[in-house]
């Protein structure tokens, strides 16, 4: 301890990303390219690669709910509401282009050709005969634009997220209301989508996104692959983005803003400011994610949106370690394959004589029963293993410091 | 020249008068010690100044052009220029002690300030981080600091802001008596641009600032002066002495 004290430890500028994040990233390029040459050698599924590529796509969102919940301390129970919206936005496009593909051909082979409005009224009711409807309504008026609707997959969440935001973070809401106010937000949209004048087909959703409009050609076991790697290129990209927010000086003030915000304001920084900059780039990047899941989905319904899906990535993150970024990644990972596992009927039932326990209803027990374990007995979650592992070897490794400049050695290399 | 000054200035709670027609006004470059006994409203008067209780009635004007703060959120006082130390050490404990002096230090505050301008004034930190005797504690989580170094480190944080007006709420809780000299000596090197309200209980402290002191009771200004013209006050001893 005499030592420790005595040494000048020379305080080093902080590296601007983690460790954890090159880890992070080089594993996701290995699971990458491992899937793409066993779906390439048949030795798994289409659909298990679509699984896979989905799986993806939901970390990223984990990652983004990480930052706002573990870093920023805003406990959102609505961020799938912007999954929702991104994936809508793109199935939009989807639905409208590959219809244009079948209709158009077909009112070619009539005597007269078509007027560009006689093609956009067969489109539409084609696409809205089963809401009684034939007539495009006002939101999908640049659906025939691929590139108008890239932008409102980001536009679309984030400006609902700035809105919501700026009207509850400016009224100080914080803690349980909030959660609260963000449950009521996916809730509301939820039941708007139900209805079949929405414009967005009520409870049939959008369908058919699986078809990309002028790839028919090109096998779906291709096409997934695509989607893997899109899906996870955007996890890597939104992974880099976020450690890079993080880390340095903003995530300093997003994680004091966390633990108290009251004194974050008497440092001059405007806390609302930092919140809504925290909620409406998780949401834009969770739309993304979005964008990227559903055509992989094939379907896209107000269903998805319902508030339990804000509150199952909430659970993923908090099971997955919330405050560092691949603990969510490994959560939303582990349990939403081991989900598709439980519910897809993969696990086997288990006979007890008098009860058939059947993982299909169980599962979500199971679920809640976990998630009330980690809250109550390791509330770091899986990514405490991580500490566990390091507390070991760091000791060894810098036994001049001594155990409590080791142990925050730890705490630096996870942020 | 007056850099604060509050007048006519009045704060209830549930029907519970803490500050009472309050007038106070300091200059700029000036050192003042408010003293009076526990309850008098001190730490209050320092919630109205920084925005974070609202006055009832009366004002607080600000600077040259004197602006009333009154009404103005906490951010947009402390970016005005106005510091705060609390009585209870409140720094961010799970971050490291550089940490939390980075994020004090003065520079722009918007969040995309802090995103994208993202290199710190090390010299500066080193410079206060030595001022605070902490500079070998840079890279410990703020939490495993002592009470004293807490205090210390919240002085750091209010030093880095680089404030006009540094609002001190009983900095010497907890500190040894070397420490208190230390911050008395630091107190008056820094009233030479500055201007600081120190709230301090210790007659012995206050002494060794030897400024001008305001005695507080019952959200009033008792008495006003050098600190043995307070003291030979027949208010003063009855409220002091009759406790
Ligand atoms: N937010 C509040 N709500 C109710 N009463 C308060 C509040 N803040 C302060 N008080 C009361 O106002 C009086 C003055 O408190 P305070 O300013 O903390 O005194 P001092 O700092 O001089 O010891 C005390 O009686 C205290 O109980
Ligand atoms: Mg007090």
């Amino acid at each position: 301890m005499a030592v420790s004290e005595s040494l000048p430890l020379r305080p080093t500028p902080r590296p601007a990303t983690a460790p954890s994040t090159w880890v992070f990233l080089g594993a996701l390029a290995v699971f990458t390219l491992v899937v793409t040459v066993m779906a390439s050698q048949g030795m798994i599924s289409t659909a298990f690669v679509k699984t896979l590529g989905k799986t993806l796509c939901l970390m990223l969102a984990a990652v983004a709910m990480d930052v706002v919940w573990g870093y920023t301390g805003i406990l959102s129970l609505g961020h799938m509401a912007f999954f929702g919206l991104g994936g809508y936005m793109i199935g939009m496009w989807l639905m409208y282009a590959r219809t244009e593909n079948i209709v158009a051909p077909a009112l070619a082979q009539q005597p007269l050709p078509p007027t560009q409005d006689e093609i956009r009224d067969a489109i539409g009711s084609q696409i809205f005969g089963v809401v009684g409807a034939s007539d495009f309504p006002l939101v999908w008026m640049f659906s025939h634009s691929l590139v108008a609707q890239l932008a409102l997959v980001v536009l679309v969440p984030g400006l609902l997220a700035l809105v919501f935001g700026w009207l509850a973070f400016r009224s100080r809401v914080t803690g349980v209301y909030l959660s609260i106010l963000t449950q009521a937000m996916t809730l509301a949209l939820a039941l708007y989508l139900f209805q079949n004048d929405s414009g967005l087909r009520g409870n049939n959703g959008l369908s058919g996104l699986q078809n990309i409009p002028g790839y028919e050609q090109v096998p779906q076991a291709t096409i997934s692959l695509w989607f893997l790697w899109a899906s996870a290129l955007a996890l890597a990209l939104g992974y880099l983005l976020f450690a890079w927010v993080v880390s340095g000086k903003m995530g300093s003030v997003l994680r004091a803003v966390r633990d108290d915000e009251a004194r974050v304001r008497f440092l001059g920084y405007h806390v609302e400011g930092f919140k809504l900059f925290a909620f409406t780039l998780t949401a834009v990047v969770t739309g993304i994610a979005g964008a990227l899941y559903y055509p992989q989905a094939g379907i896209i319904n107000p269903a998805e949106i319902a508030p339990i899906a804000s509150i199952y990535l909430a659970v993923w993150v908090a099971i997955g370690g919330r405050g560092r970024l691949y603990g969510a990644a490994i959560g939303a990972a582990l349990v939403s394959l081991l989900s598709s596992w439980f519910t897809g009927g993969g696990a086997p039932d288990i006979n007890l004589g008098v009860y058939t326990v059947q993982w299909t209803d169980w599962w979500l027990v199971l679920l809640g029963l976990s998630f009330v374990c980690v809250t109550l007995f390791a509330p770091k979650g899986i990514g405490g293993l991580v500490d566990l592992v390091q507390a070991r070897r760091v000791p060894d490794r810098q036994g001049d410091y001594g155990p409590d400049k080791g142990a925050k050695r730890q705490e630096e290399g996870r942020e | 020249m007056t850099l604060l000054e509050v007048s006519g200035v009045s704060v209830s709670f549930d029907g519970f008068q803490a500050i009472d027609n309050l007038s106070f006004s300091i200059g700029e470059p000036e050192l003042r010690a408010v003293i009076g006994p526990n309850g008098a409203g001190k730490t209050t008067f320092m919630d109205i100044v920084t925005g974070k209780t609202r006055p009832d009635s009366g004002h607080v004007l600000w600077g040259e052009e004197n602006r009333n703060l009154v009404g103005l959120s906490e951010q947009a006082i402390a970016r005005l220029g106005v510091g705060r130390k609390f009585q209870k050490p409140t720094v961010f404990e799970a971050q490291s002690v550089r940490d939390n002096l980075a994020m004090a230090l003065k520079a722009p505050r918007g969040p995309f300030d802090v995103l994208l301008r993202r290199n710190i004034d090390e010299g500066r930190l080193h410079e206060v981080a030595a001022e605070i005797g902490l500079e070998d504690h840079l890279d410990r989580p703020a939490g495993a600091l002592s009470h004293g170094q807490k205090q210390w480190l919240e002085i750091g944080m209010l030093l880095a802001q680089e404030p006009r007006l540094l609002l001190v709420d009983e900095p010497a809780a907890g500190m040894t008596t070397a420490e208190r000299e230390h911050t008395t000596d630091l107190l008056n090197r820094l009233a030479q641009r500055h201007a600081i309200v120190v709230v301090e209980h210790d007659m012995a402290f206050v002494r060794r600032l030897g400024c001008k002191v305001t005695v507080l009771h019952e959200g009033r200004v008792l008495a006003e002066g050098s600190l043995d013209h307070v003291t030979q006050n027949k208010d003063v001893i009855d409220v002091y002495l009759g406790r």
